[in-house]
């Protein structure tokens, strides 16, 4: 499938420079199909906020082409597009009532009073807020505002909606409700979503798919699963979750496993990804929770590193332990809280080892 | 205002009401030149003092007499007219330019903002004999310059005429309306203009619908500052008017030098009995708006 074919919204080869030398965002291309619930997720500065800001039309591509339905849409301006957009701030206006905020889009577009009332009571209704229509949103708490923002984005039905943040300012608890409020109301009513966050358990927990974005690039784009188990380069596996790295050599390749002499001269199992020859310098990537120290859980041929005990955290569900391996200090492993699980001691020494599936030899 | 804490030093109660004092004395170096003719535009003699009836607080020493003078007298009732079909004009132009311009200012993209801005406040700081010359010269040149030494000759000038004086007090009142502008723009969240433009909202319905109730404060300060500039402004009116845009200041300042009535009292009193109620209503008004829309006034 081409960028353009039956894609709902596509970035074609898009560039972006706000001063004519550095480019913020470097030849993106993405395409969304209908109805996608798509993060954007990446550090400050990596280009995201840029690219959601061009699709929305407050800022314009240095180069390249942005669809939506098929059609260039660069030479439209922002209030001609017919994007809702909720923003980071909820940019609700102050002196207009809630009713009257969520009014202001359907009177814009000429729609009768009757008709008004009836979808703004609708709109209300659907983020539960239909008994604040009168109030002023000085008035509100920051969570019954960002209620109200989504509400008026999505009053004047569009068909796509972008979130630049908007969960950013809220408590944690709030945050987690309207995570799921909102991903239940954007598959419910069927509309293309693209959200922007850093925050990548925002970004997991909500989305069909996840662009992680570094220096103006996507680096990786999949749904959250392959994401966080298949990252294809260390900035993902770095940048999604928590992460043991390793750094080495590689040894060998048989097929789809390959054997890593690591620099302290310790050899591992590992997956290549984006490593090709022997002899190449890697990363190697190993989700916490999949590192085993049972060796009647590992297969027989599997390597083994020699591990220290430094650092044992409980922490309700799970324990987190820190572990002194080849050579590095920051090695951690995650175990579940089960009744018969082992509690490691500092100063133990433990032998670890995983499935080689789940260490992968990521770019150096 | 708050005690003196216990822990308070001498010094420190000392200073406590030292500076109160200070302040009073500040208050009635500002406030009492403006009270002490209100009680002499009551006076029943044609005198500028106190007479000594008025110091016995005799009832005989006191009326209304030149408060008649000024609501019957012609010449007065002219210069009133004058004053009031020029300064709401003025008021006008200056509050729609200098919004406007305002706007374009607090725009980061705009290049030379800073020279833009300083030129356009300029009528305030120069003094105000020299705009006045400047307007006098400007205004009664008929004669546009073109290159090579050619001119277009006007069919008339703008001295002497109503619009003349009108564009003048427009240019003296833009730098208020500019200043009050910005200052509200400052607090001006331009994500709101990007959430209209977003909901299908064109950069006019924006301006209107959503900047503009939210800049009103500002506007309407900047506006009353330019009428109350028009409405007192004495020197370039002398130079750009003529008899015919003759202002309640000049027939003030004429009367002055010409015949010395204490009607001149009576007019200061009513004007400013007309200040303080112009100012109370516009700091309530501007109350009412900003606690509607959640902002506490600072």
């Amino acid at each position: 499938m081409t960028a353009t074919d039956g894609a709902f919204v596509a970035f074609e080869r898009v560039q972006k420079s706000y001063d004519g030398e550095n480019l913020v965002v470097k030849d993106l291309n993405l395409s969304m199909p209908k109805g996608e619930f798509l993060t954007m997720l990446g550090p400050s500065g990596s280009g995201k906020t840029t690219c959601l800001m061009m699709l929305a039309g407050f800022e314009t591509a240095t180069h390249g082409d942005i669809l939506l339905d098929g059609v260039s849409i660069n030479n439209i301006p922002p209030h001609k597009r017919g994007i809702g957009m909720v923003f980071q701030n909820y940019a609700l206006f102050p002196h207009m009532s809630v009713a009257e905020n969520l009014s202001f889009p359907l009177e814009v577009r000429k729609i009768g009073k009757s008709d008004r009332e009836a979808k703004v009571k609708r709109a209300l209704d659907m983020v539960q807020m239909g008994s604040f229509a009168g109030r002023r949103p000085a008035q509100l708490s920051g969570g019954q505002q960002q209620r109200i923002a989504l509400a008026r984005a999505l009053v004047f039905e569009p068909e796509l909606v972008l979130m630049d943040e908007p969960l950013g300012a809220l408590d944690k608890q709030l945050r987690e409700t309207l995570q799921f409020e909102i991903t239940n109301l954007a598959h419910e009513l069927g509309i293309t979503t693209v959200y922007v966050t850093h925050d990548q358990t925002e970004a997991l927990t909500m989305s069909d798919r996840v662009a992680v974005f570094d220096d103006g690039r996507i680096q990786q784009l999949a749904p959250p699963d392959e994401l966080y188990e298949k990252p294809e380069n260390s900035f993902v596996a770095q940048f999604i979750g928590e992460n043991n790295t390793l750094e080495g050599v590689v040894e060998e390749i048989k097929g789809n496993t390959c054997i890593v002499k690591l620099d302290s001269g310790d050899i591992i199992d590992a997956v290549p990804v984006n490593v090709d020859n022997v002899g190449d310098r890697t990363k190697v990537s190993i989700r916490p929770e999949r590192v085993e120290f049972d060796r009647n859980r590992l297969h027989d041929d599997a390597h083994t590193l020699k591990a220290e005990v430094l650092e044992f955290i409980y922490m309700g569900d799970i324990f987190r332990t820190r572990l002194r391996v080849a050579g590095t200090d920051e090695f951690v492993i995650k175990t579940r809280n089960a009744p018969d699980q082992k509690r490691l001691k500092p100063g133990e020494m433990i032998e670890i080892g995983w499935m080689a599936e789940d260490c992968r030899a990521l770019d150096a | 205002m708050s005690a003196l804490p216990p822990y308070a030093t001498t010094g420190q109660r000392i200073w406590h009401y030292s500076f109160r004092v200070i302040c009073g004395l500040i208050f009635f170096f500002l406030i009492a030149p403006i009270l002490v003719i209100i009680p002499l535009s009551f006076n029943a003699e044609d005198f500028f003092t106190f007479t000594p009836e008025m110091l016995s607080f005799d009832p005989e020493g006191y009326s209304t007499k030149h408060y008649e003078d000024f609501f019957t007298n012609s010449d007065w009732q002219l210069a009133l007219r004058n004053s009031l079909k020029i300064a709401p004009v003025a008021t006008l132009l200056s509050v729609s330019l200098g919004t406007l311009a305002a706007i374009g200012l607090s725009q980061s993209h705009v290049p030379f903002r800073r020279a833009i801005m300083a030129i356009l406040i300029s009528p305030m700081i120069v003094p105000l004999i020299i705009s006045a010359t400047g307007m006098y010269f400007f205004y009664s040149n008929p004669y546009i310059p073109l290159p090579f030494g050619w001119t277009i000759e006007l069919p008339f000038t703008l001295t002497g005429t109503y619009i003349g004086v009108v564009l003048a007090h427009a240019a003296l009142g833009i730098p208020f309306v500019i200043i009050t502008v910005t200052a509200t723009l400052v607090g001006f969240d331009q994500s709101l203009t990007r959430a209209a433009a977003n909901m299908g909202a064109g950069p006019v319905t924006t301006f209107f619908r959503v900047q503009m109730p939210l800049i009103l404060p500002g506007v309407v300060s900047g506006g009353l500052f330019a009428f109350i500039t028009s409405f007192d402004e004495v020197v370039v009116v002398l130079f750009v008017g003529s008899a015919g845009q003759k202002t309640l200041p000049w027939q003030m300042f004429t009367g002055l030098r010409e015949q010395i009535s204490p009607t001149i009292l009576a007019v200061a009193t009513i004007l400013i009995t007309l200040s303080v109620i112009l100012l109370f209503v516009v700091e309530i008004l501007r109350r009412r708006s900003e606690r509607l829309r959640g902002i506490t006034p600072s």
